[in-house]
């Protein structure tokens, strides 16, 4: 089966600034889940804002193909309609925003690429129950402007809820454990785990190595200044753990 | 030409004709068979217009005065407004309504125009009236209109041009007129006082509540007058009226200064809520043409209990003047201001809201956001006053600018002025870019940038939207979104 992500030589830097990616090379084949582990300003949340398409950051050289098509050069939304879903570190507030009136025309936008037809809000609330259930989302959150004042944790569950919703076939999760408590981290990790999928492929962004023993990655990836300098299965993880990373070289 | 069957209307002929004898400054008798008052503005050209329109003397003797005392006033420039200096001598105050001139059907209109409705999502059946397809042609605004006026008549409500009020409802125009705003109140009241050329005259009777939400589409035999157009609207004790002035499609003309003066009266337990959607032209990308919109609106809440309301979302003209008012006289009296303000390009806004508290009890809310993209300039000016024997008032006023990109402004001047040691008077101000993050957001989530601005915008603006007419609402969103059209990127 061809790959959905192929990242080739990736060559980057933040527009006006100096180079942070120095040649990343990563395939992800759908049903697989692949974590990136490294060291704060190895450039961890630099290779997933690239590949969401964020502003601000210059690609110097080498290639993102993604479903066999350049990604690099289609816009962030054409990205998130083709499926590619990115789970903020820092989810931003838009205030007067329904919760629900976004997340269903945010729906409605991929489905419309997807060639289906649209949803009216009685059909949403009827789809998205199930997962606001698992998510253990109260009905209220939907109510709500995005993320206005929103805990840390419920911000969290609302970006896989979205994910859940969107059902992309590329999710990049930034941190997605970062600020959260044990009981939020369980449920958030048992919502990503149910939609690991045979046609989803999954890159989990991590400082630590706690989070990947509640969603256990097929690769592990270690990131370092700018380039992968080890790559194996889940028992990287266990081994970083003990070693750190202050003893990785980076030269590889 | 129709014929001056009056004694009234004679007599003012006559004066015009003796007037005339003396000569003028630029030497011609003027012919009341003509279609268009000469350009020019002076005590002729009044005489002119009340004539042309067969009005009573006392009408007349009105306008004279007003315009004696705009001669001796000047225009104002407190605001922070670039106006290039107009000259009032050189348009036209005067041109009978177009009859045949404008297209025969929808085929005939300009198809931008078509695209626009589409886009604003404006029924069908309204399209064309607003095309300024000639009325005759449309048969169903003629037909709908007539059953509308039938049901209006039956509850006793008056809902006409200001032409037909005077002519009909000649005492209740005489006692209500400048009564709420003077003729003196400021330059372009005492302008449009002297030349207004048409508007709407609503009355509810007292204890009813008007079933239909009046709109100025339905007024069939308007003119085309946009210029000086004078309305005014009174609820009776304990009457009901939503009005919707203006509409969102994109309005043209000729003339380039609108000034326009509303003044409504609530008697006791009335409330009168007034909506206005206005989309004048804003001028092109340069900010050449576009109409100077500076209208005075106030209402007075003359008796106890009673309620206006002002709602408003201002996305054209190329500069806005504005500020509907509220007088609080009556005990326990309400005063409501909603606003949207959008500058784009080069357009230029100074709007807000004047709350006076008189009587006891009083309270007033005001809600003004200011969306300034492009080189905008969005100035909210309000005023929140508390007299001295306002015992009990409360005021809440809160002004929120959204700026959009680099070179556009918002600023905000707020005057609270207050006689009365209990008063309540709470002013929040809040002033926020569109953050890169936000709009980045909404696209990760597959939306356009186009599609992301309008949500942000319309989230930004819901407290006010939600006052507008269902009718309104949905059209004054899709409006937002385009004007705001090319801010992004």
């Amino acid at each position: 089966m061809s790959n959905l992500l192929e990242i080739q030589d990736l060559h980057a830097k933040l527009t006006g600034g100096r180079e942070i990616l120095k040649g990343i090379t990563l395939n992800v084949a759908p049903g697989e889940v692949h974590a990136i582990m490294g060291p704060n300003g190895a450039g961890k949340s630099t290779l997933s804002s690239i590949l969401a398409g964020k502003p601000g950051y210059e690609v110097t050289g080498g290639t993102v193909t993604y479903q066999g098509r350049d990604l690099l050069g289609l816009d962030a939304d054409e990205r998130a309609r083709e499926g590619v879903f990115f789970a903020f570190q820092y989810p931003v507030e838009i205030p007067g925003v329904n919760n629900m009136y976004f997340l269903r025309a945010s729906l409605n936008a991929v489905r419309r690429q997807r060639g289906e037809s649209e949803l009216d809000a009685a059909q949403f609330l009827k789809s998205v129950k199930e997962k606001l259930k698992f998510l253990e989302i109260k009905d209220d959150l939907l109510q709500r402007a995005v993320n206005v004042g929103f805990s840390g944790g419920e911000k969290k569950r609302n970006e896989i809820f979205q994910m859940a919703v969107l059902e992309p076939k590329l999710a990049i999760l930034d941190e997605i454990d970062s600020g959260l408590d044990i009981d939020a981290l369980r449920v958030v990790s048992n919502g990503v785990n149910r939609l690991r999928d045979p046609n989803r492929g999954m890159l989990i962004i991590t400082h630590y190595q706690r989070l990947l023993d509640y969603i256990e990655p097929d690769f592990v990836h270690v990131l370092s200044d700018g380039k992968i300098v080890a790559s194996g299965d889940k028992s990287l993880a266990t081994e970083l753990e003990k070693t750190g990373y202050a003893n990785l070289s980076s030269a590889a | 030409m129709q014929e001056l069957a009056t004694t009234e209307s004679s007599n003012a002929l006559d004066s015009f004709m003796s007037a005339s004898a003396e000569g003028y400054r630029y030497g011609f008798i003027t012919d009341i068979e003509a279609d268009e008052a000469p350009p020019g503005l002076n005590e002729d050209t009044v005489r002119f217009i009340s004539a042309k329109k067969g009005e009573p003397a006392w009408l007349l003797e009105w306008r004279l005065k007003a315009f004696q005392r705009w001669t001796q006033m000047s225009g104002p420039d407190w605001a922070k407004l670039k106006i290039a200096p107009m000259d009032y001598q050189a348009s036209t105050y005067y041109s009978a309504p177009r009859q045949q001139s404008g297209p025969k059907s929808l085929d005939e209109v300009d198809p931008e125009l078509l695209k626009t409705f589409e886009k604003l999502g404006i029924p069908l059946g309204e399209r064309a009236a607003l095309a300024g397809v000639a009325v005759d042609a449309v048969f169903d605004s003629v037909s709908v209109a007539t059953t509308y006026k039938d049901k209006l008549g039956e509850l006793g409500i008056i809902f006409c041009s200001f032409g037909e009020a005077v002519r009909d409802h000649g005492d209740l125009v005489r006692q209500y007129l400048g009564s709420v705003v003077p003729q003196g109140d400021n330059f372009f009241a005492a302008l449009n006082s002297a030349v207004f050329s048409d508007g709407s005259f609503v009355y509810i009777p007292p204890g009813v509540r008007c079933p239909m939400e009046l709109s100025t589409y339905f007024r069939i035999n308007a003119a085309k007058s946009g210029q000086f157009e004078r309305t005014l609207l009174i609820a009776d004790k304990g009457a009901r009226v939503s009005y919707l002035e203006g509409c969102t499609a994109p309005q043209r003309d000729e003339n380039q200064l609108h000034a326009a003066v509303v003044e409504l009266i609530a008697l006791e337990d009335a409330d009168i809520k007034y909506s206005t959607v206005q989309n004048w032209y804003p001028g092109d990308a340069e900010g050449r043409g576009g109409i100077y919109n500076f209208v005075t609106k106030r209402g007075a809440c003359r008796g106890d209990r009673a309620k206006i309301s002002w709602t408003q979302v201002e996305t054209g003209s190329a500069i806005t003047w504005k500020y509907p008012s509220c007088l609080l006289e009556g005990d326990d009296s309400v005063g409501e201001f909603y606003s949207v303000a959008i500058t784009n390009n080069l357009q230029q806004a100074d709007t807000g809201t004047k709350m006076i508290h008189i009587g006891r009890n009083t309270s007033s809310t005001v809600i003004a956001k200011g969306i300034s993209a492009g080189r905008g300039q969005n100035t909210y000016r309000g005023q929140v006053k508390i007299m001295p024997k306002a015992e009990g008032a409360r005021n809440f006023t809160q002004c929120d600018s959204l700026l959009i990109g680099k070179k556009c402004g918002a600023h905000t001047v707020p005057y609270i002025d207050v006689r009365n040691p209990g008063a309540r008077v709470e002013h929040e101000a809040t002033t926020s870019k569109i953050s890169e993050d936000q709009m980045f957001y909404c696209q990760q989530r597959g939306l356009t940038p186009e599609d992301a601005l309008s949500l942000i915008v319309n989230g930004f603006c819901k407290e006010v939207l939600k006052e507008l007419p269902m009718e309104f609402a949905v059209e004054a969103q899709k409006l937002l979104a385009l004007s705001l059209e090319g801010s992004v990127g």
